[in-house]
């Protein structure tokens, strides 16, 4: 099928959820009447501890906020909405707490009936482990190693990202709403423009372009609307924000934004190529892009993602004024750690423990190029991680008050430390990635059935 | 010749993860003769950012003069990935401040 007239699509959100959508340029936008209400609701950038524990970081009620805007204006309009990665991370668990979510929406409001899809994954740990055992290559991305048992085994969750096609797939079954587990970002739009049939080289791109909504825009923005239209041989992209322009420098400077290729990226089944875009500004707040093109790779590679407890984590924060101190802080640390070490054994061992020295190199560590505390007082947080809660505990304890009793010359004899409690802060568990990697797969489909069911019906 | 600091001459100098195992730097330039100025000035180029940073020129692990975005961009390999032990900046938006005040001869 090829396009018959131009499709637009809004998107109210970059990583649904971390923070609300703005209602003022959604309902803008919303007046144009686009053919669909698209959003991305995961990010790895939250860390592994979310898809490790099988949890999330967006509060519940942020996700019912949008849920709730996207689901009635979509019905409002009678246009599909898709939400990919549900719930941060995009694990099944995920994909039932917005569908529950969206039941409830439902219901509240008296919707009229419509159609649900929901897309889960079925590849797990031991699709991967069979793999692996039958000697499959499962490629390590971003300059990691290829995937060994060991892997595997220190692997507690996992996920495989999806791609376009069993949305494309949705949409044609004639689902009203799509919620889906991972996803490449850039897939969940590019799945609806392909089931409306615009071309790969369009809805790829037209993807990447939309899925952080207003961060192609400028000035700097998040969580405001944008439009997108896919016409035969263009994307045309515009702010819905008053104080917001879509711009060839906004969007081109969007093409590099938190990747490291500014002129391809990886999907899921092949690459976007954005080499021959060119930029043109065609109204106030919109700008075209042609030339962007979609290299289908030979075989289908779908990433992994996993994640894998490393240990209980414990914090302490104490602040430092004695001028004194702040000139020997690296010695006190040093002391502090030597007291641990003399208790617990080596530090990296058994346990971790952190000094992370704000006011003098705490955000770049020993890539800070600014050498000189000029800082007139200090904020150390101490952080431990051990194989238990208790064992954490007690060795930041030590490992701060360590600081309180240091050693030093200086004229204080009461305390070398303002403790801002002396109790351990309690935190959640650390995890780390054990997975980012791709495996070959043999259909874009088998792995990420889709469930129908009809909503509202009496 | 005069030196300039890079916040006078960028209209954009962001950090941020590309994915869990790299930080990518963004330096972006209102218009096409700022670009160039840097660009001709090789102010930055992998060996003077790795000195910045302190880092060993193999963890740069891409660089480029992106002439579309009047942009010049690099990414590092992270020490460690996002969010796992001892973690200072979970988003990595942060690594780029030592660049604002970075002078630039032109």
């Amino acid at each position: 099928m090829a396009l018959e007239k131009p499709i637009t699509v809004i998107c109210p959100n970059g990583h649904l959820s971390y923070a609300r959508l703005e209602k003022g340029s959604f309902e803008s936008g919303l007046k144009s009447s686009p053919d669909a209400v698209c959003a991305d609701a995961g990010s790895n950038d939250v860390g592994p501890y979310p898809l490790g524990s099988d949890t999330c970081t967006s509060p519940e009620e942020w996700q019912r906020h949008d849920i709730r805007e996207m689901l009635l204006a979509s019905r409002k309009l009678g246009v599909p909405m898709i939400i990919g990665s549900a719930n941060d991370c995009g694990t099944n668990k995920g994909v039932d707490k917005f569908i529950r979510i969206v039941k409830e929406v439902a219901k509240e409001n008296s919707l009229p009936p419509f159609t649900l899809a929901s897309i889960r994954c079925t590849l797990n740990k031991q699709f991967v482990q069979n793999a692996l055992t039958k000697g499959a290559r499962i490629t390590g991305l971003d300059g990691r190693s290829d995937l060994t048992q060991q892997d595997i085994d220190k692997t507690d969750n996992m996920i495989a990202v999806m791609g376009a096609e069993p949305i494309q797939r949705a949409v044609e079954g004639g689902a009203d709403v799509i919620i889906t587990s991972r996803t490449s970002d850039c897939c969940i739009f590019a799945g609806f423009a392909l089931a409306k049939g615009a071309s790969k080289d369009m809805a790829y791109y037209f993807g990447k372009v939309m899925e952080c909504a207003s961060f192609c825009a400028e000035p700097y923005m998040g969580k405001e609307s944008i439009i997108g239209t896919v016409g035969k041989d263009y994307v045309t992209v515009e702010a819905c924000h008053p104080g917001q322009r879509c711009t060839p420098a906004s969007l081109a400077g969007h093409a590099m934004y938190e990747r490291k290729d500014p002129y391809f990226e990886a999907a899921a089944g092949g690459t976007i190529d954005m080499r021959a875009c060119k930029y043109e500004q065609v109204a106030e707040k919109a700008t075209k892009v042609t030339g962007q093109k979609f290299i289908e790779s030979k075989e289908y590679f779908v990433k992994l993602e996993g994640s894998g407890r490393v240990g209980d984590r414990r914090y302490l924060i104490v602040g430092i004024r004695d001028p004194m101190t702040i000139k020997t802080i690296e010695k006190a640390i040093e002391w502090a750690k030597g007291k641990v070490t003399e208790q617990f054994g080596e530090n990296g061992k058994e346990y971790h423990l952190f000094y992370h020295v704000y006011g003098k190199n705490a955000i770049l560590g020993d890539m800070e190029p600014v050498k000189e505390t000029k800082s007139h007082e200090l904020c150390v947080v101490v952080e431990a991680v051990a194989e238990n809660p208790a064992r954490a505990d007690l060795i930041v304890t030590l490992g701060a008050r360590s600081i309180f009793y240091a050693r030093l010359k200086t004229k204080g004899t009461a305390g070398g430390a303002a403790l801002l409690t002396d109790e351990a802060l309690e935190a959640k568990p650390v995890y780390r990635w054990t997975m980012n990697h791709i495996i070959k797969i043999d259909d874009p489909y088998v792995h990420f059935p889709i469930t129908y069911e009809k909503i509202g019906a009496k | 010749m005069n030196t300039r600091r890079l916040s006078e001459l960028a209209k954009t100098i962001r950090s941020k993860n590309a994915g869990p195992d790299y930080i990518t730097f963004d330096i972006i330039f209102p218009d096409k003769e700022s670009y160039e100025l840097v660009k001709k000035s090789k102010a930055i180029t992998v060996p003077k950012v790795a000195k910045l940073y302190s880092v060993p020129e193999k963890r740069i692990v891409s660089f480029v003069e992106y002439d579309p975005g009047n942009a010049i961009k690099f990414t590092f390999q992270r020490e460690k990935p996002n969010g796992t032990l001892g973690e200072t900046d979970l988003f990595g938006c942060q690594q780029y401040g030592p660049l604002i005040d970075y002078e630039i001869s032109v």
